[in-house]
């Protein structure tokens, strides 16, 4: 892997033109869309693209009309990560045998969080086994959106969605997020990374380091959906930033294993005063709304106790790589 | 045949390994599967022509049978030509994938060894498998031996790959009675296979631009592949698929002649092959290995004077409906044999099918329906004579004795 920085600036980004365009059906305020047209906008040369089932898949691709300005791809919903070992498969024998130019492509596999952390799990952790050289895109909006605001593996506790719907007995989900990263940093991945579009060009930049790695990559984007949230559409950027000043959503990169805070999380750590509380995080968000009850007063103390827990483990684990 | 036949050479093969060595000669950039009984000999000698540099193709070992299909199926997307074999549980976890695709106009190349379908349990050859796919778009042909196994599967890829035609292809071979006994299998030679097969050719679309371009993945032509398509534009979809059926059902034919010009082998008119049927009384129509015993009882019937003939339906998707009418018209009964059963249907599947193709006929053949041989069952010849002689028994009464009938069952 190259170690260059990547020098992203607003005027760059301004000329390049935009890979997945405008014209696409996804809602006021999506940040899924967003992180799509961010990550399009990091790619380096030929590409082409495949894409799990779910809503970036359906609101770019309403034939006759296609908002791809690339190639790409779409099969099934658990499958992104076969559809990438298979167009890698292809790429190089193709190559070797002439019947391709010899120009690189690069690949990206596009999955939400239920394509990736549930149904996709599977096809993704092979794919990521036998080494295909693919970078594998999660934009996160914790739930099944596309059908309607489900719970996935992937919901916070506490979130209300139509299948785990704050009730008078139940306040919402009772279990916690799956630690995907971890999982993915378990395969000994060479590129592991989180990213907020908030933060754009630290997202771009991760973008560009996944792509240079010659082989599995695995990005972890935070994607507030207003819709499946009851938030704000004026607030989608907004979450993202609260997410990693509450820690919730700390972003950092692992290089070979190796774990390190990116700016906007190495500043709490420099200056833990200026950690948000999880409540700054959570108010103003409908799927938590039941939580400021006083009878669900508990499940916000949780949430701050285990979000300050893993921000304590997270910071270990970079301080144990860096030393 | 004509004096063009090649030379050939002669090896002791079964079935998964002729498979295999077709699949070597087909010059295959790219094979995705995962292993299951009986398929898994193809697989494992196919590994062996990889770790000894005998093939130039880019070998994946997925992690299911779902993700052996999603692979194929985007290889073949990116421009390669893909083969990929499976069975039984393997193929039912294809489901959702078979039926991608097919509407994704993929042309893959399947084989599958035909094993029963749990539960419980079962590792034995029967056709349960493959025909519970029969709708998901794909080319369905059977095979009666190991030649045959290997000569389809040369075939397959180039009827697949037919430009009217860009449709995926399965080979089914029965499970271990074809897939794992020896016989002697008459291969061509590297160059002869490749000269028939050919490169891949790709069908040309418009882009919004005007611009003719492959359909392919290619970042030089970017092409949305798989789009999301309303009630407005699917149907259209479908019903190119079965156009695209249609153009099959003569491309097999021209096929098989053509192979024949090469091989000596031709079998039937490619969609049907018929023994002894002109002037039969009494038929068995069957699919698969069965025919080759069955072949043997028709001889024995006629040295006795008996009318027997057979019909093998060797190409059960597209069907051969006109075909089988033709070929069955004169007969007075036909008994179709099903190895599968579709359980609530009254009748076999193919028998369903048969009977449906007889219809039309202003004087029709009288039906029964055969069920045999599920799990591996074994099925004696004389049980098959036996058949025959119930047939005549019915032609002269005029009824048959049932619909529908369990062959070999204890009960």
């Amino acid at each position: 892997m190259t170690t260059q920085e990547w020098k992203f600036t607003a005027k760059d980004m301004a000329i390049k033109p935009d890979l997945f365009t405008s014209g696409h059906r996804a809602c006021a305020g999506c940040a899924p869309a967003a992180v799509l047209r961010l990550v399009m906008k990091a790619t380096r040369g030929p590409t082409i693209v495949t894409q799990a089932t779910g809503c970036m898949e359906i609101v770019g691709s309403i034939y006759p009309y296609t908002s791809w300005n690339l190639p790409w791809l779409h099969t099934a919903f658990e499958n992104a990560a076969a559809n990438a070992a298979g167009i890698d498969a292809a790429i190089k024998i193709m190559q070797k045998k002439g019947k391709m130019s010899k120009e690189h492509i690069d690949i990206i596999a596009l999955a939400g969080d239920g394509g990736t952390l549930d149904i996709g799990l599977q096809a993704l952790s092979g794919a990521v086994e036998r080494g295909h050289d693919f970078l594998f895109v999660l934009y996160d909006n914790e739930g099944y959106m596309n059908t309607g605001i489900q719970r996935s593996s992937s919901t916070p506790l506490g979130a209300s969605t139509t299948t785990s719907p704050a009730g008078s007995v139940i306040p919402g989900k009772l279990e916690t997020k799956k630690p995907i990263t971890e999982i993915m940093l378990a395969h000994g991945m060479e590129y592991v990374a989180t990213a907020t579009p908030y933060y754009w060009k630290d997202l771009l930049t991760k973008v560009r380091k996944g792509l240079e790695v010659e082989g599995p990559a695995f990005l972890h984007v935070f994607a507030p959906c207003p819709r499946g949230w009851r938030s704000e559409p004026s607030k989608s950027m907004e979450y993202s930033k609260l997410a990693v000043e509450s820690c919730i959503f700390p972003i950092w990169e692992a290089v070979n294993g190796i774990r390190q805070l990116s700016t906007p999380s190495k500043i709490l750590q420099l200056a833990p005063q200026k950690k948000k509380p999880v409540k700054a995080y959570l108010e103003g968000q409908g799927r938590f709304r039941h939580l400021f009850l006083p009878k669900n007063s508990h499940v916000i103390d949780q949430i701050q106790s285990l979000t300050d827990a893993r921000w304590a483990k997270l910071l270990k684990q970079c301080e144990t790589a860096t030393n | 045949m004509t004096a063009k036949v090649i030379k050939q050479e002669t090896t002791g093969m079964n079935g998964d390994e002729a498979i295999a060595f077709a699949v070597k000669q087909c010059d295959v950039d790219v094979v995705a599967a995962y292993p299951i009984t009986p398929q898994t000999i193809i697989v494992e000698k196919f590994s062996e022509y990889v770790a000894n540099g005998e093939v130039q193709t880019e070998f994946v070992c997925t992690e299911s049978e779902h993700s052996a299909m999603t692979a194929s199926l985007a290889a073949s997307a990116t421009g390669a030509r893909v083969f990929t074999a499976s069975a039984s549980a393997g193929l039912a976890l294809m489901h959702e994938m078979l039926f991608v695709t097919s509407g994704s106009r993929t042309p893959v190349v399947m084989a599958v060894a035909n094993r029963a379908l749990s539960s419980p349990l079962n590792i034995h050859g029967d056709q349960s498998d493959s025909m519970a796919e029969r709708d998901s778009g794909w080319i369905q042909m059977y095979v009666e031996n190991a030649q045959e196994a290997y000569d389809t599967t040369i075939q397959a890829f180039k009827i697949a790959e037919e430009l009217d035609v860009s449709l995926p292809a399965l080979v089914g071979l029965d499970g271990f009675t074809i897939s794992h006994t020896l016989e002697n299998v008459n291969t061509l030679s590297d160059d002869a296979v490749k000269a028939f097969v050919g490169e891949r050719k790709y069908p040309m679309v418009t882009t919004h631009e005007g611009k003719q371009v492959p359909f392919k993945l290619d970042p030089a032509n970017p092409m949305t592949m798989g789009p999301n398509v309303a009630p407005a534009f699917y149907f259209e979809f479908k019903r190119q698929q079965e156009e695209a059926m249609r153009n099959a059902l003569i491309k097999i034919r021209e096929i098989n002649a053509e192979y024949a010009k090469i091989s000596g082998r031709s079998y039937g008119n490619g969609l049907i092959d018929a023994h002894k049927l002109d002037d039969a009384e009494v038929a068995i129509v069957v699919v698969g290995s069965t025919a080759g015993t069955l072949k043997v009882i028709v001889d024995e019937l006629r040295s006795e004077g008996i009318k027997a003939g057979l019909l093998r339906i060797r190409t059960f998707r597209p069907f051969p409906a006109e075909e089988i009418k033709n070929a069955l018209k004169n007969v007075k009964v036909v008994a179709v044999m099903d190895k599968s059963m579709a359980p609530g249907a009254q009748t076999g599947t193919v028998f369903s099918e048969v009977r449906n193709a007889l219809f039309d006929l202003k004087q029709r053949p009288l039906t029964t329906s055969i069920i045999f041989g599920l799990g591996g069952r074994d099925t004696a010849p004389r049980d098959l004579r036996k058949i025959y002689e119930d047939l005549m028994k019915a032609a002269r009464v005029g009824q048959v004795d049932s619909l529908v009938r369990y062959l070999g069952l204890k009960e």
